[in-house]
C-alpha cells in the first residue's frame, strides 16, 4: 500500500475541501466549467478561475448569471461531449433544482460539488445537509465525503462513474459546508498521469455533433415518457455495482480503502450510530472510542454512497447491533420522523426482514455545534433504551434549546 | 407503431436517427386544410418562408394561369405534415390560400 502511495503522490498540501475539489477537477482535465458564486462553495470556483487564468487548466470558464444557468450551461456542454464541472450550495442548489432532473433525465455525466448549507428562511450561510437532502429524488448519484482527501478522491472517481457507458448519470459530491469546505487538512495530490489513466474519456456516448446529428431534449408523449424515465431509474439502481467496481479499482490504483459505507468498530457493536459527512462522523467515532473505554460496545457506520442507497451494505453492517440511531443533519418536516436518512435506514431494514429499534436523531442544523460528548451521551441513551426496552417514537432533536 | 419497451429505446429519449420527424404524420392533427388557388398565387414564396413545419412544397412544376401567365414553379401543401395552423393563409399577400374545414357540418 505504502509503495503505491510513494509512487503516485506528487505533493502533500494543506487544503480546504473546496480547494481539494478544485485540484481534482484540474487533474481530470475538464473542458467546461460554468458556475455562480454562493457561500460556502465560492472558493472552489475561485480556485478554478485561477487555474484557468494561469493557463494551468485548459478549459472554457463560463461566468453565468445564476445557478439555474450554471447547470444549464454545463448540460449543454455535456450534451456536446465535453467533460464538465459546476458547484453550488443551499439556495443555489434549490434554484437549479429543475435542471437537476433534466440532467439525470438526459443521462449526462455532469459532476458537481456541493458543500451543504442550511436553507432560508431564516437566512443562514452555515452548514448542514438540508439542501442536499432536498436534491435526493432528482436521479443523481450522490456521494457524501468526510475529509478533504476523500473529496479529492471522490471527484476523481465521480468522473469515472458518471461517464461509464453502463451508468451515464450525473454525480454530486457533497460534504460539510464550512466544517469541511473551509477547514484546512493535509491532502495528498496525485501525479496527473495516474489520474488521467484512471479517468479516460468516454468517446462513444451520444453527443451533439453536426456531422452526425441527433436530437437531445425531446418532448415525450405519455406513450414514451414512462419508459424513458424508467431507464434512468433503472440505471441509478444498477449503478451501485459500477460504483463498487470503481471503488475497488481506485483502491488498488491509489492505495486507498473506500467503500460504499465506512464501518468503524461495528463488528461486535451493540450500539451503532449511522452518520454521514465529516463532523458528525468524526465526532461519533471519537464518542465510540470514549464509550468503549467505559465498557459500552459502540460503533459507527458512515454512509458514503447516499444515492443509490447502499441498503444491503448498511443492513449487513448493523444487523447484529441491539439498537441503532441515525444522526441526520437535515429535516423532513411533516414526515413520520423528521430525519430523512432515518426513513431510508428503516425501509432498508424492514425490506430485509430485520426488526430492531432505530432512533431518529437530528443535530447540527445550521452548524449548531455538535460535541463529541453529545454523541457519547447518545450511546448512553441507547444503552438505557436497550435495558429498559423503552425508546423514543419520535425524532430526538439534539442541541436544541428547549 | 411498434411498441418498444424501456430496454429498446435510446437512453435519455435521444433521437439518434436524424430527420425521422418525416415518419411522424402530423397531418392528422389538422382541423382546417389550407388550399392554394394556383391562379391567384403570385409565387412570392412568403408562405414557404413562414410555414413552421415546413409543409409548403416548392416544386419545379410549370403552371400557366387562366389569364395566360406562365410560372416555372408551383407551391403545394404537404398534407401529411401540415397541422393546419393557418399561418400561410394569414401571411399570403394576395389571399390565395383559403382554410377549408376538414369536417363538414
Amino acid at each position: 500500500m505504502l509503495g503505491i502511495r510513494e509512487e503516485i503522490v506528487k505533493e502533500r498540501l494543506g487544503l480546504t475541501s473546496n480547494y481539494a475539489a478544485a485540484y481534482a477537477v484540474k487533474t481530470v482535465d475538464v473542458d467546461v466549467i460554468a458556475a455562480y458564486p454562493i457561500t460556502p462553495q465560492t472558493t472552489i470556483i475561485e480556485k478554478l478561475a485561477e487555474f484557468v487564468a494561469n493557463g494551468e487548466l485548459d478549459a472554457e470558464y463560463i461566468p453565468v448569471e445564476s445557478e439555474h444557468s450554471a447547470l444549464s450551461a454545463v448540460v449543454g456542454a455535456s450534451a456536446a461531449g465535453a467533460r464538465v464541472f459546476t458547484a453550488t450550495a443551499a439556495q443555489g442548489l434549490e434554484f437549479m433544482h429543475e435542471v437537476l432532473h433534466i440532467t439525470s433525465g438526459l443521462r449526462l455525466p455532469v459532476v458537481m460539488a456541493v458543500p451543504g448549507r442550511a436553507l432560508s428562511a431564516p437566512i443562514s450561510i452555515h452548514g448542514d445537509y438540508q439542501d442536499i437532502m432536498n436534491a435526493r429524488d432528482a436521479g443523481w448519484i450522490m456521494i457524501i465525503a468526510s475529509s478533504a482527501q476523500e473529496v479529492y478522491d471522490s471527484i476523481i472517481m465521480a468522473y469515472r462513474i458518471a461517464e461509464d457507458q453502463r451508468v451515464l448519470l450525473p454525480v454530486m459530491v457533497s460534504y460539510d459546508g464550512f466544517l469541511m469546505s473551509h477547514t484546512t487538512e493535509p491532502v495528498e495530490l496525485y501525479h496527473e498521469e495516474y489520474v488521467r489513466k484512471f479517468t479516460p474519456r468516454n468517446l462513444s456516448r451520444y453527443r451533439l455533433d453536426p456531422r452526425k446529428p441527433i436530437t437531445v431534449g425531446v418532448i415525450a408523449s405519455p406513450d414514451w415518457y414512462y419508459e424513458i424515465k424508467y431507464q434512468a431509474v433503472h440505471a441509478l439502481r444498477e449503478s451501485k455495482q459500477v460504483i463498487k467496481e470503481v471503488h475497488e479499482e481506485f483502491n488498488k490504483a491509489f492505495g486507498t480503502n473506500y467503500d460504499l459505507v465506512e464501518k468503524y468498530m461495528v463488528d461486535d457493536a451493540d450500539y451503532v450510530l449511522i452518520t454521514y459527512g465529516g463532523a458528525s462522523s468524526g465526532n461519533a467515532k471519537e464518542a465510540a472510542r470514549r464509550a468503549r473505554e467505559r465498557g459500552l460496545r459502540a460503533g459507527v457506520v458512515r454512509i458514503r454512497l447516499f444515492r443509490p442507497f447502499p441498503a444491503d451494505e448498511l443492513v449487513n453492517a448493523v444487523k447484529d447491533a441491539k439498537i441503532v440511531a441515525v444522526v441526520d443533519r437535515a429535516l423532513t418536516p411533516g414526515d413520520v420522523y423528521e430525519g430523512p436518512v432515518f426513513s431510508d435506514v428503516v425501509s432498508a431494514l424492514y425490506s430485509r426482514n430485520i426488526e430492531k429499534p432505530v432512533i431518529s436523531v437530528v443535530h447540527g442544523i445550521s452548524q449548531r455545534t455538535m460535541l463529541a460528548d453529545d454523541f457519547y451521551n447518545l450511546y448512553k441513551m441507547l444503552d438505557e433504551y436497550a435495558k429498559t426496552g423503552v425508546y423514543p417514537r419520535s425524532t430526538v432533536f439534539l442541541g436544541l434549546r428547549s | 407503431m411498434m411498441r418498444l419497451t424501456w430496454r429498446d429505446l435510446p437512453i435519455g429519449g435521444f433521437v439518434i436517427e436524424p430527420g425521422n420527424a418525416r415518419n411522424n404524420l402530423t397531418g392528422t392533427w389538422r382541423t382546417e386544410r389550407p388550399v392554394i388557388d394556383q391562379d391567384a398565387c403570385i409565387r412570392c414564396r412568403i408562405c414557404w418562408m413562414y410555414c413552421p413545419e415546413p409543409a409548403i412544397l416548392e416544386l419545379n412544376k410549370p403552371y400557366t394561369t387562366r389569364g395566360g401567365k406562365k410560372y416555372d414553379m408551383t407551391y403545394e401543401i404537404d398534407y401529411d405534415h401540415c397541422k393546419g395552423c393557418g399561418i400561410c393563409a394569414h401571411e399570403c399577400p394576395v389571399k390565395a390560400i383559403k382554410m377549408i374545414p376538414e369536417v363538414g357540418g
